[in-house]
């Protein structure tokens, strides 16, 4: 009974709350991926994004909550199967605190989905959706977040650019360079061809829904609300947050009303998420100037990224999720190490936390990207990744699912 | 007794209608079609410029009594102009008869314009 009593009430409204935006991403997430692709795939990737939070409910409460949180070893986590008291009551009860996890997993799998959207065999994806929820994101996630050495060293990333964005990005550039681009994509002199999205209304419906969820995302893994010392640091995140979100999409309005004579609405959405991807690491540590700058840094940047990755190395990315999740994680938590107040290099705090922050990404988005790389591969050469062309051309929710989104 | 085919622009259609009610032209059909010409409609989606050959139109198509072709020309041309590329094409050919298919009446009489 003792446990109970550091309990705070308040503190477990605002986890469970912030749960429930994250929970909220999800939708967002399943309308951008629709939106940004072509009507013949959307029943499949709306069932992809169930999929993902599904599984990743089931595992997580399964082995990956005890390999990311149980005890504080370096690599990672004692797995102890089903076994969700480890951690006892502390501040908020340990069920509170496993729904908060597995809503953040689901999203690091989630992001997978949209780089490899169209041409992926369902089951695959289901098999790579349970391989991330329950090994790839839980031992990284313990080296960050559950006691793990990069959390001894110091390494800081508030609520995941490095743990949840970088991560599933990585898988997702992993992914869509195994399974190669989409029929069409290409033409035989290697140029980039358009393949507009069927529905830019719901792209930029998912977008909003995820900026709405992200105020639960950051602000919410304060873990706590009361006293004012919570309140005035979820207050600063709440505003750090939506300054980079802003300053995101500017960013990448003006940059595509430059380079490409029009402002685009699809990068405009894309520069917004890079923004709060980007700001997501630091969004306790730096001021709201400081937000605003990584929230322009990352919606130009993906700009400039969507450009490479499809015109210079030809991997073909449906929905920017590398450019958004992988390349704006990465600068993220690099620029954490740059514009933390307090021991930032930028506001004199020497190299030794801008090491860590190097460091610790780094090691994220290598971890992820060999496994999701050795896990595509091995798939691929054994029962294959990509679906038939004709199933491709004539689309998967036909011949994958059997029932189409649109009748 | 002839038959005027008009390839229009879609913005353009409601004004060519018009015209032709006020031309006694008040007996056509119309379809959309897609046309292939020099019009060109460029887009951006993703940073990836690309532009589009194949544009929708909206194709009219007119039977009407000889007298009837020239004022029926004559308000396509009037309305369907804007001076760009892609305004479209008119064709006029003969028509050997026309049966009306409630009354089995046939020729120049089944014409709804009785001028």
């Amino acid at each position: 009974m003792g446990t109970i009593l550091t309990i705070n009430s308040l503190d477990t409204v605002w986890v469970l709350l912030a749960a429930m935006l994250v929970f909220f991403m999800q939708p967002g997430f399943a309308m951008v991926e629709a939106g940004f692709t072509r009507s013949k795939n959307t029943a499949n990737i709306l069932m992809k994004n169930f999929v993902d939070f599904m599984v990743g409910t089931v595992l997580f409460w399964f082995i990956g909550y005890s390999i990311m949180h149980n005890g504080d070893a370096g690599f990672i986590g004692k797995i102890s199967p089903f076994n969700i008291s480890f951690r006892g009551d502390e501040g908020i009860p340990e069920e509170a605190w496993l729904i908060f996890q597995t809503v953040f997993c689901a999203t690091a799998a989630t992001i997978v989905s949209g780089g490899m959207a169209e041409r992926t065999k369902f089951g695959v994806y289901v098999l790579i959706s349970i391989l991330i929820s329950a090994v790839i994101y839980p031992i990284e996630g313990h080296w960050a977040w559950g006691g793990g050495w990069l959390s001894k060293l110091g390494f800081h990333d508030f609520a995941g650019s490095a743990v949840v964005h970088a991560c599933g990005g990585s898988i997702a550039l992993a992914g869509a360079m195994i399974l190669g681009p989409r029929i069409g994509k290409y033409t035989k002199t290697g140029k980039s061809v358009a393949i507009p999205g069927h529905n830019l209304t719901l792209g930029a419906l998912g977008v909003f829904i995820l900026w709405f969820g992200w105020f639960g995302f950051n602000p919410g893994s304060q873990l706590a609300a009361d006293g004012p010392e919570n309140a005035t640091a979820i207050s600063h995140v709440f505003v750090t947050t939506n300054m980079a979100a802003a300053c995101g999409g500017i960013a990448a309005m003006l940059l595509t009303w430059f380079l490409y004579k029009k402002p685009s609405l699809s990068l405009v959405c894309n520069g917004i998420l890079a923004g709060l991807v980007g700001i997501t690491a630091g969004c306790d540590l730096v001021s709201v100037g400081g937000s605003a700058v990584i929230g322009m840094v990352c919606g130009a940047a993906m700009v400039g990224a969507v450009a490479f990755f499809d015109k210079v190395c030809h991997i073909d990315d449906p929905v920017g999720a590398v450019s958004v999740h992988g390349v704006c994680g990465i600068l993220g938590t690099i620029m954490t190490g740059l514009f933390a107040v307090d021991g930032g290099l930028f506001y004199g705090g020497g190299w030794s936390f801008f090491g860590i922050e190097c460091l610790g990404i780094l090691c994220i988005v290598a971890w992820s990207f060999a496994l999701g790389y050795i896990i595509f591969k091995v798939l691929d050469k054994t029962i294959g990744i990509r679906v038939e062309p004709r199933v491709e051309e004539e689309g998967l929710d036909i011949y994958e699912h059997g029932e189409t989104a649109y009748n | 007794m002839k038959k005027i085919e008009a390839i229009v622009r879609k913005t353009k259609f409601e004004d060519v209608k018009n015209a032709l009610f006020e031309a006694d032209i008040n007996w056509f059909s119309y379809t959309e079609v897609h046309a292939i010409g020099q019009a060109r409609e460029d887009r951006i989606y993703r940073g990836v410029m690309y532009s589009t050959d194949i544009i929708p139109r909206i194709e009219i198509t007119i039977i009407c009594r000889d007298q009837f072709v020239k004022p029926a020309v004559n308000a396509i041309l009037s309305t369907a102009r804007t001076g760009e590329v892609g305004d479209g094409r008119i064709f006029v050919s003969p028509v050997d008869d026309t049966w009306s298919i409630r009354t089995g009446e046939h020729g120049d009489d089944v014409l709804a314009n009785k001028k």
